[in-house]
């Protein structure tokens, strides 16, 4: 038998052992997970959409300290704080968040903000079902990522039972407070860096006069 | 009743009936590939999937037609409807059960069905060869460049190799090849043609694993690549019709048409054609499953130095046979 023909034999054979294998491929299990109508348990400290806790008496736990923007990689929070006034006193130290803001487009959930704090006020919950049409929704305030009062206090990681929690539909059901048409620029953050842009155009007069008027406008 | 109103109610029911098999033929296709890749397929339309055809349809009727700047108007808008005419002209001369008394399944009961059906499928190039040269852009070009070749070199070895089977039945009729496989099913006797025509009949539809034509990873989508909307429907529609159509041929004549095998006749003859034609469906997918894509100038040896040979050889031996048993 000729090398070539030997060769061509054992083509016709490889072809087979190919066939053979696909038809056993479909009586295999499958391992897909039909995602919307069933869901994968997830670790029980998977890191997803943030969540500011309080404490049992509803005060707010962060203090306005900013180190989770800080030591956030992503440049996705931006803390403003404020002291605490004797008549209204919303966290128990002195000073508290005024502005709490975390852009979720930014965010890489590593969970840094979560390590540094100091109090564990900030905290990233196993939701991670968060998608929305605007950009400007995505970048979450204090309103939405606060634990309602009614809620109880949230959930620190290590107290956390495993798999999903119960209450995964409340991300959507809380609407974005910030203003969905003026998107990031009606942000804290947006707003911050506006001023921040405006600053720079002082000390630099613009070359081009028309591109500065169009970074003011908010 | 006139006959040509009976050949309208034929073709009718025959457009209906090929048309919904194309679309489950589909659904089946995507099924099955999916399940041989460890995927469930689609299963969001309806109740297993099964109103995915109808989805993909009016997705595809709603889709804008383009026509490229540098398309040869009249053409690129003709070549899906050559492609699709040929595919459907098949079914006029097949029959799909044994034909009662002074009457017949298929629409036209030519005593020449096979020279027929080889007559039309050979047409069936012009739709896709016209097609790319018409869009008036590289990928198509190279697309039909090959279909050409291609079709030409496979078309000898499938002719070859059916007319061991002529040799045998002693005729052209489709109706009278069948009934000369009462005994034996043309199978076994033509084991070698049976091969070659299986293996051509992928060519010949440029199905994979011989899907040059249309080779996304070298061509884009080759012939069709500047075709939306309803005119790649109708090549898409076209070439599951010619599969239908090559099943149904290997069906008549090798695996012995509606004649019931053991003589298991519980299940109507109509019902065993259709079967047949599944498991030559099935086995399609199959192979789109399991094998690569050839290249270009191993599909040329192959067809050219290695089918084109052994079918002669099959043609002469079965000849000489047929001669000294006759």
């Amino acid at each position: 038998m000729s090398g070539a023909t030997r060769k061509r034999l054992y083509n016709i054979g490889a072809i087979l052992r190919g066939l053979s294998i696909t038809f056993g491929f479909m009586f295999r299990k499958r391992p897909t997970i039909q995602y919307p109508s069933v869901k994968k348990q997830h670790a029980p400290r998977f890191h997803g959409l943030h969540e500011l806790r309080r404490y049992a008496d509803g005060k707010e736990r962060c203090i306005g300290c900013e180190l989770c923007s800080s030591v956030c990689p992503a440049n996705a929070i931006t803390v403003i704080g404020a002291e605490n006034s004797p008549e209204d006193r919303r966290s128990p130290g002195e000073r508290y968040a005024a502005r709490y803001e975390i852009d979720e487009l930014r965010c890489i959930f590593c969970g840094m903000c979560e390590e540094a704090c100091p109090t564990d006020a900030i905290v990233l919950t196993p939701r991670f079902e968060m998608s929305d049409y605007r950009r400007g929704s995505l970048i979450y305030d204090k309103a939405r990522l606060l634990v309602p009062p009614e809620a109880g206090v949230g959930t620190p990681p290590d107290e956390r039972p495993g798999g999903i929690p119960g209450d995964l539909g409340r991300v959507a059901d809380v609407k974005s407070t910030t203003d969905v048409d003026q998107g990031y620029l009606a942000t804290w953050r947006g707003q911050i860096l506006i001023t921040q842009r405006k600053g720079l155009a002082l000390l630099k007069p613009p070359v081009r006069s028309g591109a500065a008027q169009k970074d003011e406008t908010p | 009743m006139a006959w040509w109103l009976i050949v309208l109610i034929k073709s009718a029911i025959l457009l209906f009936v090929v048309v919904t098999s194309f679309a489950y033929a589909m659904l089946v296709e995507r099924k099955v590939l999916g399940w041989m890749q460890l995927r469930p397929g689609p299963n969001r339309v309806g109740p297993w999937g099964l109103m995915q055809p109808a989805a993909d349809a009016a997705k595809l009727i709603l889709k804008e037609d383009l026509t490229p700047e540098t398309a040869d108007p009249l053409l690129y808008k003709l070549a899906p409807f050559i492609s699709l005419v040929t595919a459907f002209a098949v079914y006029a001369v097949i029959p799909f059960g044994a034909s009662p008394a002074g009457a017949t399944w298929a629409i036209g009961n030519v005593n020449a069905g096979i020279l027929f059906i080889l007559a039309i499928t050979s047409l069936g190039v012009y739709g896709i060869c016209l097609g790319g040269w018409a869009s008036g852009s590289k990928y198509p070009l190279l697309g039909s460049v090959r279909s050409t070749a291609q079709m030409i070199s496979y078309e000898l070895a499938m002719s070859l190799s059916l007319i061991g089977v002529l040799l045998l039945a002693g005729t052209t009729s489709l109706d009278g090849i069948v009934n000369a496989q009462l005994r034996w099913w043309f199978f076994i006797p033509q084991f070698v043609g049976c091969i070659i025509y299986v293996v051509t009949a992928v060519a010949e539809t440029n199905r994979a694993p011989f899907d040059l034509v249309e080779a996304e990873t070298e061509l884009v989508a080759g012939f069709h690549t500047e075709y939306s909307g309803l005119r790649f429907g109708l090549f898409f529609i076209a070439e599951y019709v010619n599969m239908l159509s090559v099943s149904c041929i290997a069906t008549l004549l090798f695996f012995g048409g509606w004649n019931a095998p053991f003589g298991w006749t519980a299940i109507p003859a109509v019902g065993w054609f259709v079967i047949k034609v599944a498991c030559f469906m099935f086995f399609y997918m199959w192979l789109r499953a399991t094998l690569p894509r050839l290249r270009y100038d191993r599909l040329m040896a192959f067809g050219w130095k290695f089918l084109l040979p052994v079918a002669t050889l099959n043609l002469v031996v079965t000849a000489i046979v047929v001669a000294y048993k006759g």
